[in-house]
């Protein structure tokens, strides 16, 4: 088999299952063997589901034999383990999910599964979602594989991290705050936050319920579009799903850069950003200019608030939806309870880490009587207060850009030991998720032999405006087919 | 905004968390840093702004038809529970 069959996205490879290359079995053992094998160095997996892959491989080239194939029929993808997946364990990076095997499938999974797609297994991620490096996992750090004394970006690190060292050539993705974008930057690959609303969260663990949203991460745009296409809509199990017709992202690929207004974030180049990271997003601006799109400067004055913002309505969000990890139903329980109160108050002290603790407790705090006004009431018109920046903003401009993220990766460990110092990693990507729109990381160069992202915003719904710049953009640049080193 | 042991062991007892002896001192140290952090929202001026809850501002909340949906599964979703006994969750005694 063709060695560089993991280097092709998507689009390549269901043109080589259409032509019978190779067929999905064969293209699933592939990559089931190169995660198998990152696995000790990249630590990207939580569970490989060799058997149940290989099984829907068949069932994929059945359907392709017969000639009923969709355009995801029989290709790879790893879900995040924050999806539930029906007979497979879904963990979200827990000591408390450690044991639970999902009764269903979340509608991400189960729309994926109807497209033909073949599930490879479940990724390592932030304990919850909670964390900016995926070192909170319950099943340990996963690592860069630009550089495996890095930190992958979190809390989508297994995610980010399999689609860069191409061991799948997609993977499902959530974003609260950034957990998405800031990965995809991280890992050197492309990541879409959609619109709140916009995909179904029915089945994805809870964390933040007025900021999460699923989204997804591959190795360029075009491949994100050929997902997303498949994951979002109307659904009725989620109460927040909104009824509006999915556009058909891979067609409006085609819409030209020439004309587009595009707002430069002024507040998204301060001090905190490094210096070198900041020429390689002028490079890319410029790239945009010469596809003949307009360049301006925009003000998002109250953005500068987004995480303080965020770490009041995220904690509390969280407090009150961890409630319901009570070691009674599913999940950990401690052993030998004395009562009720001690059942528990040990199980979630047990099956809890110590940052979903953090964030339990910052929530319960602000929401407790005396602070609620002060802290949640004051956050939710901040929230307001910067949600109105980019509407006032999108008055003007068609897209936003400006880093994803300060910095490239970071070493393992280097801020573990004080979280406000870790919560400003999304000092960029929070205020999308406060205002509820979609947002998009795409590769725009390398700082140390570190990959560094670009990230577009754009208003709601706009999801095939920002695929379409980030695909003019790849069209232009060579960033997002680099691959690291070791993963030929 | 600091906060010392009583509180964090007050927070813990509201959220249903045990903590470790020696985790406490280090909430102590982290949770009123985020809240020193958190405090710059008291620069933003706020007077008669509508608080946000969630961003689909002007869409209502649907609701569906009271009628049944859902099958009887609790056999299959009680596999995930920690202790079950004739169909019941079981947890230590609550009424003497």
């Amino acid at each position: 088999m063709s060695a560089a069959l993991h280097a092709r996205g998507l689009a390549g490879l269901a043109a080589g299952l259409a032509k019978r290359e190779f067929s999905s079995v064969e293209l699933a053992r592939h990559l089931l063997g190169r995660l198998e094998a990152a696995q000790p160095q990249l630590n990207a997996m939580i569970s490989i589901t060799t058997e149940a892959a290989l099984a829907a491989a068949a069932r994929a080239d059945g359907t392709l034999a017969g000639g009923q194939a969709g355009p995801l029929t029989g290709l790879p993808i790893v879900h995040k383990d924050i999806f539930c997946t029906e007979g497979v364990r879904t963990s979200c990076g827990s000591r408390m999910l450690d044991n639970f095997v999902s009764p269903y499938d979340a509608t991400v999974v189960a729309k994926l599964k109807a497209a033909g797609t073949v599930m490879l297994g479940k990724a390592n991620m932030d304990e919850f979602a909670m964390g900016s490096s995926n070192e909170t996992s319950w099943y340990g750090p996963v690592k860069n594989p630009w550089n495996t004394a890095m930190v992958p970006g979190g809390s989508s690190g297994g995610s980010a991290a399999v689609v860069a060292a191409r061991l799948s050539p997609a993977a499902t993705a959530t974003d609260t705050g950034g957990s998405i974008r800031q990965p995809a930057a991280l890992s050197g690959v492309t990541g879409l936050k959609p619109t709140y609303g916009r995909v179904s969260r029915y089945g994805m663990i809870a964390f933040a319920s007025s900021l999460d949203q699923a989204g997804v991460i591959a190795a360029s745009a075009e491949d994100c579009a050929l997902l997303l296409g498949a994951m979002a809509g109307f659904d009725p199990r989620d109460s927040t799903s909104v009824d509006a017709p999915v556009p058909d992202y891979v067609a409006a690929l085609a819409l030209p850069a020439k004309g587009l207004r595009i707002g430069i974030v002024k507040e998204f180049f301060d001090k905190g950003l490094d210096a070198e990271n900041e020429r390689q997003l002028h490079a890319a601006c410029a790239v945009f200019a010469k596809l003949g799109a307009s360049l301006v400067d925009v003000s998002l004055p109250n953005v500068g608030l987004s995480v303080p913002t965020y770490y009041v309505v995220a904690p509390a969000e969280c407090s009150s939806n961890l409630a319901r990890f009570d070691g009674v139903r599913f999940g950990h329980r401690c052993a030998n309870p004395q009562d009720l109160i001690d059942l528990y108050r040990r199980s979630r002290g047990e099956g809890f880490g110590a940052e979903v603790k953090r964030r339990i407790m910052t929530g319960t705090y602000v929401l407790s009587a005396g602070y609620y006004d002060a802290y949640y009431l004051k956050a939710q018109q901040v929230r307001q207060l910067i949600s109105a920046d980019f509407a006032r903003a999108f008055e003007r401009v068609d897209v936003l850009v400006g880093p994803t993220s300060p910095t490239p990766a970071f070493p393992l460990g280097a801020k573990t030991a004080d979280p406000v110092t870790m919560y400003l990693n999304d000092i960029y990507t929070i205020g999308a998720n406060l205002a509820g729109v979609p947002a998009l990381s795409v590769p725009c160069g390398f700082v140390n032999d570190l990959p560094v992202g670009l990230q577009l915003i754009g208003p709601h719904f706009s999801e095939a405006k920002l695929l379409a710049a980030a695909h003019a953009f790849q069209q232009e640049t060579d960033w997002h087919t680099r691959i690291p080193r070791d993963w030929p | 905004m600091s906060v010392n042991r009583s509180d964090i062991e007050n927070i813990a007892r509201l959220a249903r968390l045990s903590l470790r002896e020696e985790e406490v001192a280090g909430y102590v140290e982290t949770l009123g840093n985020i809240l020193a952090m958190v405090g710059q929202l008291d620069r933003a001026e706020t007077r008669g702004i509508e608080p946000m809850a969630h961003p689909l501002a002007g869409l209502a909340q649907r609701l569906r038809a009271d009628e049944v949906t859902e099958t009887d599964r609790h056999a299959l979703y009680q596999q995930n529970a920690p202790r079950v006994e004739s169909g019941l969750y079981i947890v230590p005694k609550v009424i003497e």
